[in-house]
């Protein structure tokens, strides 16, 4: 900010250096137009990072926030001894790496062939297909799940009755759980994800596929050698704003799907349900603030950590 | 079209042929859950209860949406509660939004860099679920149908979208007007924002979608039922069997007599007006959203 003592007006004449209020007085508008903004993220965001200490007290709600006694770490120890932690963050890390691998690669693969279709009118439609799911909240996703897997009136149980098959309860069942989850999840991303990648593959110069299959490249060749390599920096973009969340469960998800069913909470359970569980049923602050807290710490180290590997390998990819 | 297709060499029409299949079955998972959910909807309480769902309405019945329409009050009620927070809130985060994203890129603007640092930061670290809800309730956003608009007014990503996008109109346009004496929000509103029309319109379609599939501060910070949002109603009627059951206890069972309660139905029923508006809007929006995410598709 201290560039020079004397600046040029805006009349030409020579004005002293602006100082702190000069400055603010000269961009008092634009200031006021992103108060909002600010005033926002302090409020919401910011104030509530004070709000960590929570997670070193056993929080009394007569008492409030300032006056509840320090426990140290026996929040967070409670949370580790009790099993949860490694439980909770491997459930939330482990969906996040295949919801992020699995679908980007089937997004890919959305893309790619899409782009190939030659007629407007099926590519068109097909879109709209597969991007209907993008819009529709998972509650009521959740509301077709049941729908097909409830034990007494799903599809899929009453189709086995009707050859005479052992019905499957699928409710207290954890085992099938991650599959439908994973499978769900990338079916509700894939018009999202392939429309960001259409949208480079349309941005690659067509002269260079002209050429390649006039030198007799297969089409295989023509994606191998052409169209992926031009969408190597969206991947690894979209990747790393995965991986920025890998430790954040997708709560509205895990809810709608699973909701307080303790069945299946062993394959289920995401860091964030379990935060939420322990705030509102357990009306346990501390603990879930520690939880929250730990989540936060998590998430920034591993953002870093990946934002730091890929700026090594490829500078211009990395988010900042 | 198709004398060009018979030139190509055998891989490609393979390929070709593969890529239709493929493109043919996802598209069908795209659409057939949802007309499964509504050819339930139709089906009668009976039939779902001795055979299970099916994929095509069998025993047609309309007794679901009977049953939805003796409780027609709440769910007007509903209705025009999610209708106006998806109003108010896409346009004051529309207003907010589009403001700080035109300051951020002014380039006269001193502070824009940090600034923007200082609103990215909290996308990398924040306090967590549990100090947010306790301020929201400090201040007294309890059964406060602000907690249903405040969240969503502000989205990092948003911003620096809207952001991106105004960077891009030619600088020159704020320079000149300024010359000529126009104030900085004159030449926000007269000039920039009727340039930023098509980043505009994705944010408000974006916003509006996720306020109107929103359930999960209604479930935070409402007990009063005035102020659930359709898609908690929803939740509740899935999850909550005494939910369901205070809702059918007030539809005369009379008016559906001899049948069971429709409540297997209903639940679908009640999916599918929940999900209605956006099943009407969605042929048209959708090349919107198509368009706006290639706007977005620059790295924030």
């Amino acid at each position: 900010m201290k560039k020079a003592k004397i600046v040029v007006g805006p009349n030409g004449t020579l004005q002293k250096k602006s100082t702190l209020l000069g400055m603010v007085l000269k961009h008092k508008i634009l200031l006021l137009m992103i108060a909002p903004a600010l005033l926002y993220y302090i409020v919401f965001s910011y104030l509530p990072m004070f709000g960590v200490v929570l997670a070193f007290k056993e929080y009394d709600y007569a008492l409030g926030i300032i006056k509840s006694p320090f426990v140290g770490l026996e929040n967070f120890k409670f949370f580790f001894k009790s099993g949860q932690a490694f439980t909770v963050t491997r459930n939330t890390f482990l969906y996040n790496v295949v919801f992020i691998l699995l679908g980007n690669v089937m997004q890919l693969i959305v893309a790619v062939l899409f782009t190939e279709i030659g007629s407007k009118r099926i590519r068109k439609t097909a879109q709209t297909c597969i991007f209907f799911p993008y819009f529709i909240s998972w509650v009521v996703v959740g509301a077709f799940v049941y729908n097909v897997f409830s034990s007494d009136y799903g599809m899929i149980n009453s189709l086995l009755k009707s050859v005479s098959h052992e019905p499957i309860n699928f409710y207290s069942e954890p085992k099938y759980w991650p599959f439908i989850i994973v499978v769900l999840d990338i079916w509700k991303g894939l018009g999202y994800g392939s429309v960001v990648y259409m949208a480079t593959i349309t941005g690659i110069d067509t002269s260079i596929y002209e050429a390649a299959e006039i030198d007799g490249a297969s089409i295989l060749k023509r994606i191998w050698y052409i169209t992926l390599p031009s969408l190597k920096p969206t991947v690894i973009t979209l990747i790393l704003l995965g991986l920025g969340r890998v430790f954040r469960g997708n709560m509205t998800m895990f809810y709608s799907l699973i909701g307080n069913n303790g069945l299946l909470y062993n394959y289920t359970d995401v860091i964030d349900t379990f935060t939420f569980r322990t705030l509102l049923f357990s009306n346990d602050v501390g603990m879930s603030a520690a939880v929250g807290f730990y989540q936060s710490v998590l998430c920034f180290a591993f953002i870093m950590l990946a934002n730091a590997v890929v700026k090594k390998i490829d500078s211009d990819s990395a988010l900042f | 079209m198709n004398s060009k297709f018979n030139k190509k060499p055998i891989d490609y029409k393979v390929f070709i042929i593969v890529a239709y299949i493929f493109v043919v079955i996802v598209s069908l998972c795209g659409v057939v859950p949802f007309i499964v959910m509504l050819s339930g909807s139709f089906t009668s309480e009976a039939r779902i209860i001795n055979y299970g769902y099916s994929l095509f309405p069998k025993d047609f019945s309309v007794d679901a949406y009977k049953m939805l329409f003796q409780n027609i009050d709440r769910i007007i009620n509903s209705y025009g509660l999610t209708i106006f927070i998806t109003l108010a809130g896409t346009l004051l985060g529309l207003m907010f939004m589009s403001m700080a994203a035109y300051v951020l890129q002014r380039k006269d603007f001193p502070w824009r860099n940090k600034l923007s640092y200082f609103i990215y930061f909290t996308t990398l670290f924040n306090g967590g679920l549990t100090p947010w809800y306790m301020l929201m309730m400090k201040m007294g956003m309890k059964n406060n149908i602000l907690a249903l608009i405040i969240p969503h007014l502000f989205t990092v990503f948003h911003i620096l979208i809207i952001r991106n996008y105004m960077n891009g109109l030619p600088y020159e346009i704020t320079e000149s007007a300024k010359v000529d004496g126009a104030n900085d929000f004159v030449i926000f509103v007269k000039l920039i924002l009727p340039m930023s029309k098509p980043v505009l319109a994705t944010i408000a379609l974006f916003t509006g979608l996720a306020i109107w599939n929103e359930w999960y501060n209604c479930m935070l910070f409402m007990s009063n039922e005035k102020l659930y949002t359709l898609q908690y109603y929803l939740y509740n009627m899935l999850n909550n069997a005494t939910a369901m059951k205070e809702f059918t206890n007030g539809t005369g069972a009379n008016i559906l007599a001899g049948a069971d309660l429709p409540t297997e139905s209903a639940k679908l029923a009640m999916a599918m007006l929940a999900t209605g508006p956006i099943l009407l809007l969605y042929p048209f929006i959708q090349k919107y959203f198509v368009k706006g995410i290639t706007i977005g598709a620059v790295k924030g």
